[in-house]
């Protein structure tokens, strides 16, 4: 068991385990302290600003809550006057830099920009003053499973922070100064063009509406499984609407992939709805498919088998699906057809 | 080799030069030097010499400091003292030939100051000029005196003697020296250099770095390059006895690309320290081992902050990282203990060890020792390098070593510490130069920038010159910095305008303490000082243009007007045919009038106006349209 | 698999995936995880990130490569010889787990006699290798603990593929690295649930649990649970199924959702088997390469719509959940075949759904004895399971080895030849392998994106092979082997050492597999994919 430490924060006691900062044991404690840039995956840079907190006790100081850990006796405020200008006036920055028509963006209610907005508020007339850019910049619409908006990006990192300390791709980096400062992959290319994986664990964590999920259509209801390709067996909840598979996103409980998913996980399931799948048993007439009702088929097959028995029967089963269809398929080849001529495609 | 050697050979080579039959040339070749064609210069002696058969020394040296002399050279002729001469264009240098050289007269009319036995001459000792005499020479002991790429120089005149004094020591014995010195950082941040590298000894981890911060960004700044030109040895050695006080293996010069001649120079002085023992393995015997290499930044004003320097030595995006973090000196380069120091602070470190530390803290102030080095530029007579005692005041640096205002004009403010330094009115002129003081004036002591202002600078668009560099230099990581600055520099472009709104010095106020006070690193939480040391003293300057639409210091084109003074004017045409926007109407012999809605403010006209007439004039606001 | 189960008692992965992140070497052979256990992959370059050693052992140089502290480029089918070369080192610098060997193993000294033809200079002739990078792999391998072996196909589709897999295990015992946690051999397996499908008896020779079919016991067992007779003779498996359906002894196939036109070694062999059969059943969720050649094609349901268990790679059993109704008219496999059982007046075939299945599967299965639905609903878990309180395993072999004698068996090698070798008519090796952009083909293929993104088949061939052969970059190729010729586009990368290409298999467009090698590995009945003997002929 960590040590436990002991502080306050906006006058309420709080116990922290060593070595957490004071933004995790405050949004732990349902205390919203604002930040952008903060991801709990990922190592803290304070860049956004907005974490500031006061620290009284021994310390006395304006500090970033996202880096600093917590201590014995510390006395935290996360308003003060001070605090909350300085918050003002970065969130006034921040709008100010930002597409902000919010209805038509897939993250519109779940944006984290606009819980700050909505947390701190602002000085319309200082924002009046302020000036947006100029000209918009391109939407990056390269890759085919997402799109990279650098006008609602808030340049927090987190995408390249998620590329480099959790994948160790390092697709995208910062590029640029100033105000021209971008998110881009080497060379500035189009994000196809880049050593991008596609895994789409930026899009996950991106905390604006900058990288999303291309033709998102928001789900009805979710349901967690496993994912079907490869053997890692990740964790997969999938978001179903209308009788749809319209997303995926990896199951944080899963103790396989702890919610992280690869670029097949994260947008292969889209051939469950592919129009070329079969949708009724087909039996082949003089050289072609005609479709046929289960009983017709089934009859036509079990007749057949009946008179193939023993050996001269084989099955070979699939590493697809599940176990019990495995079970009973070779349980069927066993106790009904009298061979253990089964076996799947383990070898291949 | 033994050092006593190393040293005797060394010596003798110095002798031989000062003892020289030959009259010995002295060139100041550093960059200032070379640009102000210091290398025809030298071409023409030596075709010169060629020509009339003459056998001379030529040596390149660094640079003396006084940029408005140059190309600078020296003459000393067998047994005479060495005569500075200012400006020596080519023609100069063929007359100094002829006259000096061949015949026997020093010219004293082309001299700066002659430094030695001033006996007949009627040339003024270099030291007493008031140029000079303010000065104290510390770090710039050397400088135009020896040949920078001669190793034998440097020792010579105690070079390395600190090193080998310092592998004798305790290396906590070194530590208690630097303390004793009082020095601190010169790259600014004026951290205690002895507790830096108590605290880089103390580092439990067995690999370990120094590292020399050579990024010097400031625009107009060039004191790093000249110690690096001039003395690139001083740095080596102040880095290998660093490495040893630390006992780190390893040396990095972050050096900027853009220092190509700074560049040669410490490569050179690497593989001559080497090639002699005093770098590289078993240094003088001592067991003790320290390599050196450069590392060539790609110009990022940012990269001279700590850790974005080691971010991008590491082939990492320079940004720096946010506090609290753990200090270099326990994580630095390569996550390893790193001390990073500037290169005028380990330039100094030699001559501590040497001297012993008391010496350095007889010099300055209380809290800051030694001396302090600026690059003074702007509205100055004589612009260039000084070296002075830590302490002494804006005014004597300005109006002694600096000559007074150029032009005749008045002072208005000195701006100190680089582009986020602060802008100090004249009630700071009796303020002394040292950390605390700037720092408390609401300045900074920086690197070593000092920009002089008169009369004719805008202060509203001083601030706005500054932010834009900010601007443009910020890393991008932070959202105060990045879009904090943009927005003010939006602002500030409105107001020298003549967009200006009523809040804007408010909202300016608001913004810049937010980009102060909430910005990730030491480069945005000072971001905002011009704007708010101008807001602060220069307030009515801001109120002038916004409310009245007028720029007194003339320097604001869209808040200023040109007009044609009747009396004056003789109809001469001139400025109507000079004029590009076609906006200067009158017939010939008769008063010509500006149309203002056509003037585009070039002051084509004022400049063409002749002086016997002195007709047009510059006045602040914009006038109606009519003219006056 | 078959080696593991000899050596150490279990042919699964002795650990879990999370484990690899905290083992302080990691060698990875035969696999290409980036693209083909791209999760996997996260944890061995965090391992990297916090400081592990990795070790890559690989033909070509791959992603991982980036990450690794040594890269071992030995020539396709020399892992025997490289791996057998590691331990000579670490026997000739006492590195090996002298207690470990002695108290856990056995067949020892057999296994340390066999060493002797691997002499350095012998290994760095077949390998390539050269000695210094060997004794260093060894080393650091050896002296770095927990350590952690993974491999993947590049291991076991070889002709020798159980001795390469026994090599490996060879390594782990000698050094004391089983049988605790992030310490261990790990074969990734490739599908989803190959893992389950071997546990519930999907293989020839044995009923759920690894139980053989030739015990008269576990016969009787079985028997009695399902009220019929069974035989004892093994099976045939996969491979010479196909043999058997070409020689004509089998006529009547029933094919579950694999494609083998497009995923069977020396692929047009197994279509004209398929063709021979007199009745073949395709059951499956497209109509594939292979569903063409059926009599009748069964619409299966995907694993979205449908209830299960998925058993992952590290034994990790799970709940499968339907999540949307099923296309069309297709239906869940069980249910298909349960229909054909009782129209064949099959017995113990009325199961009501998938959860009274995975009862009757716990009940005959030792190591799912403790798995239930009710208990997976609180979380998956690793078998083996034997009681409804266990709580499942996570690495194996902590106390004894699966083994009849509960040691661990070392095995002793000798360098085999690959089934195939290069000629003056067919000069280079193809070696193939996958993308990270799909999976098989049926699936990944109906996906836009994936398309986009790897959108055709390329022959990956070193600079100096192409520009011997005069091809350059996007050029079109004929590849030609022994077996069969294919079209393909050429991409020219030094990922590929000299004389070796490779290609991947997903494209129907691109049948790679009429190229490859069906010659079995002796015990596994592996074909030997990874080592085909080729030229490439300009268009």
């Amino acid at each position: 068991m960590a040590d436990k430490i002991e502080l306050t924060i906006n006058g309420q006691s709080v116990k922290a385990d060593k070595g957490m900062t004071i933004l995790e044991t405050a949004l732990r404690k349902g205390i919203y302290i604002p930040h952008l840039c903060h991801h709990h995956d990922l190592d803290p840079v304070g860049a956004c600003r907005l974490c500031l907190v006061e620290i009284a006790g021994k310390w006395t100081k304006i500090a970033i809550s996202c880096k600093t850990e917590v201590q014995d006796g510390m006395v935290v405020r996360t308003e003060t006057p001070e605090i909350n200008e300085m918050r003002q006036v970065t969130l006034e920055l921040l709008i100010a830099d930002h597409d902000t028509d919010c209805l038509a963006c897939e993250q519109n209610t779940k944006c984290a920009l606009q819980r700050v907005a909505d947390h701190v508020g602002v000085n319309k007339e200082r924002l009046q003053r302020l000036k947006s850019r100029e000209v918009k910049a391109p939407i990056d619409d390269s890759n085919p499973f997402f799109n990279f908006d650098p006008n609602r990006c808030v340049l927090c990192g987190i995408c390249v922070r998620t590329c480099d300390e959790l994948q160790n791709v390092q697709a995208i980096d910062f590029a640029n100064r100033g105000l021209g400062t971008k998110i881009a992959g080497f060379g500035d290319k189009p994000r196809i063009e880049s050593n991008c994986e596609s895994c789409g664990e930026c899009i996950v964590r991106c905390p604006v509406g900058a990288l999303t999920e291309k033709d998102y259509m928001k789900p009805t209801h979710q349901v967690k499984t496993v994912c079907s390709f490869c053997g890692c067996g990740c964790g997969l909840i999938l978001g179903v609407r209308d009788n749809r598979l319209v997303s995926a996103r990896g199951d944080v409980s899963s103790p396989a992939n702890k919610g992280r998913l690869c670029v097949k996980g994260r947008f292969g399931y889209k051939f469950v709805n592919h129009p070329d799948r079969l949708t009724s048993p087909l039996i082949k007439r003089n050289g072609e498919f005609v479709k046929a009702e289960w009983d017709e088929a089934l009859d036509l097959v079990a007749d057949t088998f009946s008179k193939n028995k023993g050996e001269k029967f084989a099955a070979i089963s699939s590493a697809k699906t599940t176990n019990e269809d495995n079970y009973v398929l070779q349980k069927f080849a066993r106790a009904v057809m009298g061979t253990n001529n089964i076996d799947h495609c383990a070898r291949l | 080799m033994k050092f006593s050697e190393i040293k005797k050979r060394a010596d003798d080579e110095w002798k031989q030069l000062q003892q020289s039959k030959e009259p010995t040339l002295f060139i100041g070749a550093a960059t200032c030097g070379r640009s102000a064609g210091a290398l025809e210069t030298k071409k023409t002696f030596q075709e010169e010499f060629e020509k009339r058969g003459i056998n001379a020394n030529i040596v390149e040296v660094g640079c003396l400091g006084p940029c408005w002399a140059e190309p600078l050279i020296s003459i000393v002729k067998p047994g005479g003292p060495n005569i500075f001469y200012k400006n020596v264009t080519a023609k100069r240098a063929t007359e100094l030939v002829e006259k000096f050289i061949i015949g026997d007269d020093p010219l004293p009319e082309f001299a700066l100051g002659l430094v030695g036995d001033k006996g007949d001459y009627d040339i003024p000792v270099l030291w007493d000029l008031p140029n000079f005499k303010a000065q104290q020479r510390v770090l710039f002991r050397n400088f135009g005196f020896i040949d920078p790429t001669n190793i034998n120089h440097y020792i010579a005149n105690d070079g390395y003697s600190g090193l080998e004094k310092a592998i004798s020591m305790e290396q906590t014995a070194v530590i208690e020296e630097l303390k004793t010195s009082g020095l601190r950082g010169r790259g600014g941040g004026g951290f205690p250099a002895g507790r830096k590298w108590e605290a880089g000894l103390q580092a439990k981890e067995k690999e370990k770095y120094v590292v020399c911060n050579a990024d010097e960004g400031d625009p107009g700044a060039f004191m790093d390059r000249s110690v690096l030109e001039g003395e690139p040895h001083s740095v080596l050695e102040g880095m290998i006895i660093a490495g040893y006080t630390i006992g780190a293996q390893k040396g990095y010069i972050y050096v900027r690309a853009e220092y190509p001649l700074a560049v040669k120079r410490l490569q050179d002085a690497i593989h001559q320290a080497t090639d002699m023992g005093l770098l590289g393995e078993d240094i003088l015997g001592s067991g003790f081992s320290f390599e050196i290499s450069l590392f060539q930044g790609a110009g990022a004003f940012v990269c001279g902050e700590s850790t974005a320097l080691t971010l991008s030595m590491e082939g990492r995006r320079g940004m720096p990282k946010a506090s609290p973090r753990p200090r270099t000196t326990e994580e630095g380069l390569f996550d390893k203990p790193t001390l990073l120091n500037n290169v005028k602070t380990f330039s100094y470190v030699p001559q501590i060890i040497n001297r012993g530390g008391a010496w350095l803290s007889a010099i300055g102030t209380e809290k800051s020792k030694g001396t302090a080095v600026f690059a003074l530029t702007g509205m100055v007579n004589n612009c260039g390098l000084i070296e002075v005692p830590m302490g002494l005041t804006v005014r004597e640096i300005i109006y002694d070593i600096g000559g007074g205002i150029s032009n005749d004009k008045t002072f208005k403010a000195v701006q100190t510490g680089g582009p986020s330094g602060g802008c100090l009115p004249k009630q700071f002129l009796d303020t002394p130069v040292d950390y605390d003081s700037l720092k408390a004036a609401g300045s900074m002591m920086g690197s070593g920038g000092m920009v002089i202002m008169d009369e004719t600078t805008c202060m509203v668009d001083i601030a706005r010159y500054f932010l834009d560099f900010t601007q443009k230099e910020s890393c991008g990581q932070c959202t105060l910095c990045k879009l904090g600055t943009k927005q003010m520099l939006n602002i500030l472009e409105d107001i020298v305008d003549g967009k200006g709104q009523p809040k804007d010095i408010d909202i300016l106020l608001e913004i810049g303490k937010a980009v102060n006070g909430g910005s990730l690193c030491g480069l945005g939480q000072s971001a905002a000082n011009p704007v708010l040391t101008t807001i602060k003293y220069f307030r009515e300057e801001y109120e002038e243009h916004i409310n009245e639409k007028r720029c007194s210091a003339l320097a604001c084109k869209a808040l200023i007007s040109y007009c044609i003074d009747a009396d004056k004017c003789k109809g001469c045409t001139i400025c109507a045919k000079a004029c590009p926007a076609d906006a200067i109407s009158g017939e010939k012999k008769e008063v010509h009038v500006i149309d203002q809605s056509k003037c585009i403010q070039c002051g084509m006209c004022l400049e063409k106006c002749p002086k016997k007439f002195r007709a047009v004039e510059c006045v602040p606001g914009r006038l109606n349209e009519g003219g006056k | 698999m078959a080696g593991l189960a000899t050596s150490l008692g279990s042919g699964s992965m002795t650990n879990t995936i999370s484990e690899l992140g905290g083992a302080s070497v990691i060698l990875a052979i035969g696999t290409n995880t980036t693209a083909t256990h791209p999760i996997v992959a996260l944890q061995v370059k965090n391992a990297v990130r916090n400081g592990s050693k990795l070790i890559v052992a690989n033909p070509k140089e791959i992603e991982l490569c980036k990450f690794a502290d040594i890269f071992l480029q030995h020539k396709p089918g020399t892992d025997v010889p490289l791996l057998m070369g590691m331990m000579r080192v670490i026997l000739e610098e006492e590195l090996h787990d002298k207690s470990f060997i002695q108290s856990r193993c056995e067949d020892f000294d057999a296994f340390e006699k066999s060493l002797a033809e691997f002499d350095l200079d012998t290994v760095e002739k077949l390998t390539g290798v050269p000695q210094d990078k060997i004794i260093k792999a060894a080393r650091i391998y050896a002296t770095q603990t927990p350590a952690s072996i993974i491999y993947c196909m590049g291991i076991t589709q070889h002709v020798h593929g159980t001795d390469n897999v026994l090599a490996t295990s060879n390594l782990a015992l000698l050094t004391g690295n089983i049988g605790k946690p992030s310490s261990g051999v790990n074969p990734l397996r490739g599908q989803n649930n190959v893992q389950g499908a071997c546990d519930v008896g999907c293989l020839p020779n044995v009923y759920t649990g690894y139980q053989a079919v030739a015990i008269p016991e576990i016969k009787n067992k079985f028997e009695s649970a399902w009220g019929v007779a069974l035989s004892d003779t093994p099976g045939l498996t996969h491979t010479k199924i196909f043999d058997a359906c070409y020689e004509g002894s089998i006529s009547t196939l029933y094919l579950v959702g694999e494609n083998p036109v497009l995923s069977e070694a020396d692929a047009s062999h197994a279509t004209e088997a398929m063709k021979k059969v007199d009745f073949m059943v395709v059951q499956d969720i497209f109509m594939t390469e292979t569903a063409e050649l059926a009599d009748v094609v069964l619409p299966a349901v995907t694993f979205a719509e449908e209830d299960g268990t998925f058993t992952n790679t590290e034994r990790r059993v799970q709940r499968v959940r339907k999540a949307i109704d099923p296309v069309g008219d297709a239906k869940p496999d069980w249910w298909i075949a349960c229909e054909l059982a009782k129209r064949l007046n099959g017995k113990g075939f009325e199961f009501s759904g998938p959860e009274e299945i995975m009862e009757e599967i716990s009940s005959l299965t030792p190591a799912y004895k403790g798995i239930s639905y009710a208990r997976l609903e609180k979380g998956s878990l690793q078998w083996p399971c034997p009681t409804t309180d266990h709580p499942g395993t996570p690495f194996l072999h902590a106390e004894k080895f699966g083994t009849d004698s509960g040691k661990g068996k070392f095995k002793p090698l000798t360098y085999r030849k690959p089934g195939e070798e290069t000629d003056g008519e067919f000069p280079l090796i193809l070696t193939t392998d996958r993308s990270l952009y799909h999976f098989h083909s049926t699936m990944t293929r109906r996906v836009y994106g994936l398309n986009v993104l790897a959108k055709e088949e390329l022959l990956n061939i070193h600079p100096e092979d192409a520009s011997g052969l005069g091809v350059e970059n996007g050029q079109m190729v004929k590849v030609v082997s022994r077996r069969g010729e294919v079209a393909v586009k050429v991409k020219v990368t030094d990922i590929c050492p000299l004389g070796t290409v490779s290609m991947t298999f997903h494209f129907a467009e691109t049948p790679t597999n009429l190229l490859t090698c069906c010659e079995l590995d002796p015990v596994a009945k592996t074909p030997g994919t990874k080592v085909c003997a080729v030229r490439v002929e300009g268009l």
